[in-house]
């Protein structure tokens, strides 16, 4: 494992854990990233990428351990990381009553953020809904309303993004756009923990590459000269068996 | 068994005891509603107890929310639950004191009805416990619970002070009270209070148990 | 953020959205009306009873309208999980409360005008006289259903067994609240003022603060994972 030394504006985890029901879904995860990183974390289902998001997004607390995010403490300067941090769930939290604009402009309203003017509108644009921006999102398809999550990510400037499964229901194009503001993100300096199953493209935005299973970080590797079919039979190897 | 509880047992069960025997056998019956007044003896004492249950459970609950600690929250429970259990007696006792001297087992005086709200209130609140199934997030609900139900209890109660009501007035507050049946009633207070004393150490042994046996199966 | 500021964004979010869908109001007004029928039919041939019983035949109606509601409220936050959005809200959740509250007696105060002009109608109650009179008695007594309300429904809204719970939980700790508004309620419709029974007017005043208070102390651990 490479540990970088402890940095004040990037993303330091020590011994992070938290039970549910009577389980692990994470223990003892220690995680370091600078700014500019991407991690790509890869893992089977339930074995922890959700939570260690929602730990590092402060919707969680942890258990155990503790951690540091662009230098407000995770569980003691919650709200200050709330200002750093943006995070794309599985769900949307899009009201479907509300246009794509109304629910940007709330979701940033409620964050104490007054986009500039024009901003929500560049930023649906950018993900190509400019024509259906004022649209009650209720009307929309399941992938324009992913294509509005993205939208939002794209409207704050933050150090760091969460993003859990970003692939599910985004085409080639909106994969895209994603793909270009990763790459404008960590040129800002900004970091990501990227959740995913997707070898293919996961690994194509990864700058550092992670392995969970059942709540343990198993691999924390820069991507350095891995290549894809290494790094598949390496995940297959050491997630045998449902990933112990 | 632990010293606490095994001291707390005794001197409970000694309690109740010598108060019943006061209560029943010893104190003279009651000028105007004769024997059956001795049901006081265990009415008022399981009231004030259930009200002293629910205000440790207000504050173990104020306790929880600050300071986030498992053992506050135990309080809250194992206090709530046997809360439950003396006003079910209190409703119970009322019952049956209600048939002979009402005529009914059951009337809407007012007095009456804000016990039986307090009893679903808490009664809420354990199931609430039941439902929710992560620990904090049951202990953190629970605490909003406790801590509402408590002003509640006071409302309540408030609410029935300007209400026309059949129920006597509380024996207690008007000191109206002859001192040959004070003195049992003290007695019966004092064993009632030893007496969630001890339930409430067993249930708080018994919280710390079961979180030492989930901590185990989580491999601490 | 600002915390009034933050109230401000939730309320007119939530009033948009009502505005909009027309499902909520709508089906809020047809059940309203159905209550009031079966009132009707639940007491019997004779006009009087149901007069008689006016006050507390209202407040029931009001009281299930408003369960209705408040689940409503949280419903419209579960949906694609927005809640957890409202939970990464920086500053005082407390904001969120206020916004659901303030929300909340909106929707439940013109459900009730709804449920007593309908009331009015059909019973042949004259109740404009009563009505300036009426009106602060059922926001008075809605700010406390709601203030509770708000409460149990975002503790509710995460569990299965949501539909059973909120009531099962609110019902009984909105009896002190019931109380006066239906006793007030009973008063003005009898053409006295307010001021007749104060004591009854103050102690609503007194259980809508505590609850408001309590309310938005505790709202935060609520809204916590």
């Amino acid at each position: 494992m490479v540990h970088s030394g402890t940095s004040v504006v990037g993303v330091s985890v020590r011994g992070l854990g938290k039970a549910f029901r009577g389980t692990w879904a994470l223990r003892g995860v220690d995680l370091d990233l600078a700014p500019g990183e991407t991690l790509v974390l890869f893992g089977p289902n339930g074995s922890g990428k959700t939570t260690l998001l929602k730990i590092l997004a402060t919707l969680v607390r942890p258990t155990r351990g503790s951690g540091v995010v662009s230098g407000a403490d995770l569980v003691r300067a919650r709200d200050q990381i709330r200002h750093r941090v943006e995070i794309l769930s599985h769900g949307s939290a899009l009201y479907e009553e509300l246009s794509a604009r109304e629910n940007l402009s709330f979701a940033a309203a409620i964050r104490g953020d007054r986009p500039a003017e024009g901003a929500v509108a560049a930023a649906l644009e950018r993900v190509g809904l400019g024509e259906v921006a004022d649209e009650r999102v209720r009307t929309l398809s399941s992938g324009m309303k992913r294509r509005i999550t993205l939208a939002r990510l794209l409207l704050r400037r933050v150090d760091l993004w969460l993003l859990d499964e970003p692939y599910t229901n985004l085409d080639r194009e909106a994969t895209k756009v994603l793909e270009a503001a990763l790459q404008e993100h960590q040129e800002r300096g900004g970091m990501a923990v990227i959740a995913t199953h997707n070898f293919l493209d996961g690994f194509k935005l990864a700058t550092r590459l992670a392995i969970l299973a059942r709540g343990r970080l198993i691999l924390d590797e820069p991507r350095g000269t891995m290549t894809l079919p290494v790094f598949q039979e390496l995940y297959a190897l050491r997630t045998e068996g449902g990933g112990r | 068994m632990d010293r606490l509880g095994v001291t707390l047992g005794l001197g409970a069960g000694a309690l109740v005891v010598a108060g019943l025997w006061m209560g029943l056998v010893q104190a003279p019956p009651d000028a105007v509603q004769g024997e059956v007044q001795r049901i006081m003896y265990l009415h008022v004492p399981s009231i004030l107890t259930a009200y002293l249950a629910f205000t440790v459970v207000l504050v173990s609950s104020i306790g929880y929310l600050v300071r986030g600690t498992r053992g506050w929250d135990r309080l809250a429970h194992a206090s709530a639950e046997v809360g439950v259990v003396f006003t079910a007696i209190t409703l119970f006792t009322g019952a049956i004191w209600g048939k002979p001297t009402w005529g009914v087992w059951w009337t809407w005086d007012a007095r009456l009805t804000g016990t039986a709200v307090l009893f679903m209130v808490y009664l809420g609140y354990l199931m609430l416990r039941s439902v929710v199934e992560d620990q904090d997030r049951a202990g953190r609900y629970a605490a909003v619970v406790g801590i509402l139900g408590f002003f509640d209890m006071i409302f309540t109660h408030m609410a029935v002070e300007w209400f026309r009501t059949l129920h006597q007035p509380s024996s207690l507050q008007r000191g109206t009270i002859d001192t040959a049946l004070k003195l049992p009633l003290n007695v019966n207070l004092l064993a009632f209070v030893v007496l969630y004393a001890y339930f409430l150490a067993r249930r708080l042994r018994l919280a710390a148990l079961d979180e030492a046996v989930e901590a185990r199966d989580l491999g601490e | 953020m600002n915390f009034l500021a933050l109230a401000a964004e939730i309320l007119r979010k939530d009033l948009r959205i009502e505005a909009r869908s027309r499902e909520g109001l709508n089906t809020l007004l047809f059940f309203s009306a159905l209550l009031v029928f079966l009132f009707r039919f639940a007491l019997g041939p004779t006009e009087a009873q149901v007069r008689q019983g006016a006050p507390g035949l209202l407040w029931f109606a009001f009281i299930l309208t408003g369960l209705w509601g408040m689940a409503r409220a949280f419903q419209i936050e579960r949906e694609n999980d927005c809640l957890e959005a409202l939970r990464l809200v920086p500053g005082d959740l407390g904001g969120v409360y206020l916004g659901k509250v303030v929300g909340g007696c909106c929707v439940m105060v013109a459900t009730e005008l709804a449920i007593v002009v309908m009331f009015g109608l059909f019973f042949h109650l004259d109740l404009w006289p009563a009505g300036g009179r009426l009106v602060p008695v059922l926001i008075l007594g809605t700010v406390g259903f709601v203030a509770i309300g708000t409460l149990f429904a975002a503790i509710t809204a995460h569990l299965k067994a949501r539909e059973v719970l909120l009531p099962l939980l609110l019902l009984p700790l909105v009896i002190p609240v019931l109380l006066p508004a239906s006793r007030l309620t009973e008063l003005v419709l009898a053409g006295e003022s307010l001021g007749a029974e104060p004591h009854w007017l103050r102690l609503l005043l007194v259980f809508d603060l505590v609850f408001l208070v309590l309310g938005y102390l505790t709202f935060p651990f609520v809204m916590e994972d």
